[in-house]
């Protein structure tokens, strides 16, 4: 009884978790810029002419505009301190990346610092990606080729 | 028309609570992070999963990293489509091409606008 009631209370008194905490804070903030992805997304489809589907093109590309902004003020590091993966997982998180290494090399000159760096953080997720699309991509058109499955 | 954005919040945030678990339970740098939810998005784009995820949660699908994957891999499966084994190789930015070249650029005005106070 004794040792049931000291768990009980240890388990009242010990701070939570911070994994909730994170978790949270990551939910609020991915959503939160996958929001704002949607309104320019349907400002591309509205006032341009742009589909559903091709409007991520634009819309990407916006993204990483506003993240250099944030980055060079200084904001999108506080948004990444409070955020976690909910501010590097979504592509403004690939932009701050490359804008921040960008910006931080600067002092060793354009070629060497700036050009040199710049895919310094996003180089892996660029080359991982490339070489398992064309993973994916070569078995699937072998599997085509021998009939297994279609397009 | 209301469904779309509160659908874009939900996935796209669910998608960084992957993230943030990798980091968080599985121990893994953000770097590796980052990495595994490209893989996973080409992975599924392979499986055809990743188009219909688009039409269902928009944003949320397209602004995570999952979606740079996917549109990887389907640039490499359209051209191959057209052009065999080749179109892999010259297919696989024709969809993600956007993403590249505004890192790139936006990434060199950046430099040339801001200088570093140590808070970028």
């Amino acid at each position: 009884m004794q040792q049931e009631k000291y768990a009980q209370i240890e388990k009242e008194l010990s701070p939570k978790p911070p994994i909730l905490k994170n978790v949270i804070r990551a939910f609020l903030t991915g959503g939160l810029i996958c929001l704002v992805g949607q309104f320019i997304a349907l400002f591309y489809i509205t006032y341009f002419d742009f589909t559903e589907r091709t409007a991520s093109n634009p819309t990407v590309a916006t993204m990483i505009f506003i993240a250099m902004l944030l980055t060079g003020f200084g904001l999108y590091k506080k948004i990444s301190q409070f955020g976690g993966a909910g501010a590097a997982v979504p592509i403004t998180g690939f932009g701050n990346a490359v804008v921040s290494a960008a910006i931080e090399h600067k002092s060793e000159g354009y070629v060497l610092g700036v050009g040199g760096n710049m895919f310094k953080l996003a180089g892996s997720v660029i080359l991982f990606g490339v070489f398992s699309a064309f993973v994916v991509a070569l078995i699937k058109t072998i599997l085509v080729k021998f009939g297994v499955v279609s397009w | 028309m209301i469904s779309i954005y509160i659908t874009a919040f939900i996935v796209g945030g669910l998608i960084c609570v992957i993230g943030q678990l990798l980091m968080d339970v599985a121990k893994l740098t953000p770097a590796h992070t980052l990495v595994s939810l490209v893989v996973a998005g080409s992975v599924l784009d392979g499986i055809g999963w990743y188009e219909p995820f688009i039409d269902f949660a928009g944003a949320g699908a397209t602004i995570p990293i999952t979606s740079f994957g996917n549109a990887l891999t389907h640039g490499a499966m359209a051209e191959a489509e057209k052009h065999g084994l080749i179109g892999v190789v010259t297919g696989m930015f024709e969809v993600t091409s956007s993403g590249i070249s505004a890192a790139i650029i936006f990434g060199l005005i950046g430099a040339l606008l801001f200088t570093s106070k140590g808070n970028v």
